[in-house]
């Protein structure tokens, strides 16, 4: 008996050492010599990188969205033609050596204004998500955490909210307060708090109850610590995926709020305001609407993705 | 032998909506050091929450908890932390009484560097546990839901004895596992009483548990002690009629036993403000209008205390 616990106790040493002695050890003492997931903790950093970096999807995800938002820095740079610099000779042509996407109807290059373009839809995407992320998680937490009245007063107000389409509301606010980037962001931002909220709530209602909590009453762990440590933890996972998810739907919101022109205004290339323009030329030159629409639809796609594989990489149960 | 824990007319009510629930009322009882009492009662008669009240995870509305002769009703932050190093407590559900993030070694270890223990003795602290509650060392850095109920039943264990506690409420540790692995949990609680000196109040509805493990029993009803005694006592002369029907009850393997199983009618009554008198009346097939005035638990024979008025006329009759 003594033999075998030894022999067990020698490959996790080794393995130990293998890792950088961070103890970080795999409950299947010692097998294989290949790096695996079984290796590292899950919940920790090196465990979420490593599951996210092999999952194909994410990673085309990742390369994509890194790959865009590098083009969009440096189109300025990279681009023969600025975004609103006329070409009027070229209005409305196709691919071209001159212009690799075609001109829109102005003569405008499409490559260089979807490539510069990509700033306001990523912006207007990441930007709102944090908005209504932050405001939300909190309000979310405090409601589910009180309970009672507290809750009561949350939700119904909220609950006024979610009573609308998110993109009516957006638009209504848009028409209240004027278009314009930061509007856009304010409209979409404040129209998603009741989404966050109502998750987090939900989250922290069921894991309050939790015999865990108890437990960690009944060993003296100050309430500070039961909320940072065992509460939080265990209800971040499905907010840190609807964060991701809720940056591609941002997005493409704000293309449709830009469609409809209460978005950014021209002559700035947001994606769904160039959509807006082209839409009376679909049918002469379709290339003016599948080229922003190709890219609204890369961007959404890579973000889905990474929040794909974030929801399984941030599960315990689903270690591989 | 000296009491560690003495319980005089605790009571804890909870508000609600439809008005005061009396979940634990009017009880009063003792443990002796080193040994184990029962707590049997159905489900929602209120043993859960004594339990939780003794060890302060929720507070008693009134009467009195007095350890080692100390009174610990009402404690401040300073006197609770100190108090939870005494008693602690084994939660029913494995499932759900361990952070599904948390790793085996890091619930293990939590009350220990909560309790402000230095790094390398927490890890052998820790390791110890481990030995103690047998879990195997390979399954330190696995996940709760990697575990089979058992197993896991082991790391709560292990959590509450972190402290070195005197006083452990069991909250029926064994009714979610199954029969195989409930004798292994409740064997090393046996063993674990023995060596470490431990004092257990079992919370079960398990008759056979029961009867394996404690040395006195109380049996509750609505909030209420209805019989107290030794366990012998008490399974060979219940006096409490509902003693009786829950002793009835545990199914037997002997086939030539006589059945003589007794049914109670109607359901149990709600504890929401309760009316006075006998609370067990309007189940109890002996009930009369002396029933009605307030049941209050009383030495019938030595050591043996129950709540009833007519317990001397019924059991001549029985």
């Amino acid at each position: 008996m003594s033999r075998v616990e030894n022999v067990g106790a020698e490959k996790e040493v080794r393995r130990e050492k293998r890792h950088g002695g961070h103890g970080k050890m795999g409950h299947h003492g010692g097998r294989g010599c290949k790096k695996s997931s079984e290796s590292l903790k899950p919940g920790s950093l090196a465990y979420i990188w490593h599951s996210i970096s092999h999952n194909k999807g994410a990673v085309m995800g990742m390369v994509l969205i890194v790959l865009i938002v590098l083009l969009s820095v440096l189109s300025p740079y990279l681009c023969r033609w600025g975004y609103a610099e006329l070409d009027v000779l070229n209005a409305k042509s196709g691919p071209s050596l001159m212009h690799l996407l075609g001109c829109d109807e102005l003569g405008r290059d499409l490559l260089s204004r979807v490539l510069y373009g990509a700033r306001y839809t990523l912006y207007i995407g990441l930007a709102a998500t944090v908005l209504s992320a932050v405001i939300g998680v909190t309000l979310g937490a405090i409601a589910g955490y009180f309970g009672g009245l507290v809750d009561s007063c949350v939700m119904r107000f909220l609950d006024v909210f979610q009573a609308f389409p998110q993109l009516i509301l957006a638009m209504a606010f848009c028409a209240v307060f004027g278009s314009g980037l930061n509007n856009c962001v304010a409209a979409l931002g404040l129209t998603g708090i009741a989404g966050f909220a109502r998750l987090m709530r939900a989250n922290i209602l069921q894991i309050r109850d939790m015999e865990y909590i108890e437990a960690s009453v009944s060993i003296n762990c100050p309430t500070r610590k039961i909320i940072t440590g065992h509460i939080i933890p265990n209800a971040v996972s499905p907010i840190i995926v609807e964060i991701a998810m809720s940056i591609s739907r941002n997005g493409l919101a704000s293309s449709s709020l830009s469609f409809l022109g209460l978005g950014v205004q021209p002559p700035y290339p947001e994606w769904g305001a160039m959509l807006a323009g082209a839409r009376n030329h679909i049918r002469d030159c379709p290339h003016m609407v599948i080229v922003p629409g190709v890219f609204i639809v890369i961007c959404v796609l890579s973000f889905n993705l990474i929040g794909d594989a974030l929801r399984d990489a941030l599960d315990p149960k689903l270690k591989k | 032998m000296s009491e560690l824990m003495e319980v005089k007319h605790l009571k804890k009510y909870f508000k609600s909506p439809r008005g005061t629930v009396h979940a634990v009322d009017d009880v009063c009882f003792s443990i002796e050091k080193g040994t184990t009492v029962g707590l049997v009662g159905e489900s929602g008669c209120g043993k859960s929450t004594l339990g939780r009240t003794l060890i302060h995870l929720s507070e008693s509305t009134d009467g009195q908890i007095l350890y080692q002769g100390r009174d610990v009703t009402r404690l401040n932050k300073k006197e609770l932390i100190e108090f939870r190093k005494h008693a602690q407590i084994i939660f029913q559900d494995p499932y759900s009484s361990l952070d599904p993030r948390q790793t085996v070694q890091d619930i293990i270890s939590e009350p220990l560097l909560l309790a402000k223990y230095g790094k390398d003795e927490v890890q052998r602290r820790a390791r110890e546990l481990m030995d103690t509650v047998g879990i195997e060392k390979r399954l330190r850095m696995s996940y709760p839901h990697e575990l089979d109920g058992g197993r896991r039943q082991r790391v709560g264990i292990a959590r509450a004895l972190a402290l070195n506690p005197e006083f452990i409420v069991c909250d029926e540790p064994v009714s979610s596992l199954d029969v195989s692995i409930q004798a292994q949990i409740l064997n090393l609680l046996m063993d674990l009483q023995e060596e470490l000196g431990l004092t257990y109040l079992f919370i079960t509805h398990d008759m056979s548990v029961v009867r394996h493990i404690s040395k006195k029993i109380c049996v509750m009803y609505l909030g209420q002690m209805v019989e107290q005694c030794e366990k012998k006592e008490l399974f060979e002369h219940p006096l409490h009629p509902y003693t009786k029907a829950l002793l009835s009850a545990i199914p037997t393997t002997d086939i030539h036993a006589e059945k003589r199983r007794i049914m109670l009618k109607g359901e149990i009554t709600s504890p929401i403000n309760p009316k006075p008198g006998c609370r067990f009346a309007a189940r109890c097939p002996y009930a009369k209008e002396s029933c009605n005035e307030p049941a209050t638990l009383r030495e019938v024979a030595p050591g043996h205390l129950v709540a009833c008025a007519r317990a001397e006329e019924v059991n001549c009759m029985a």
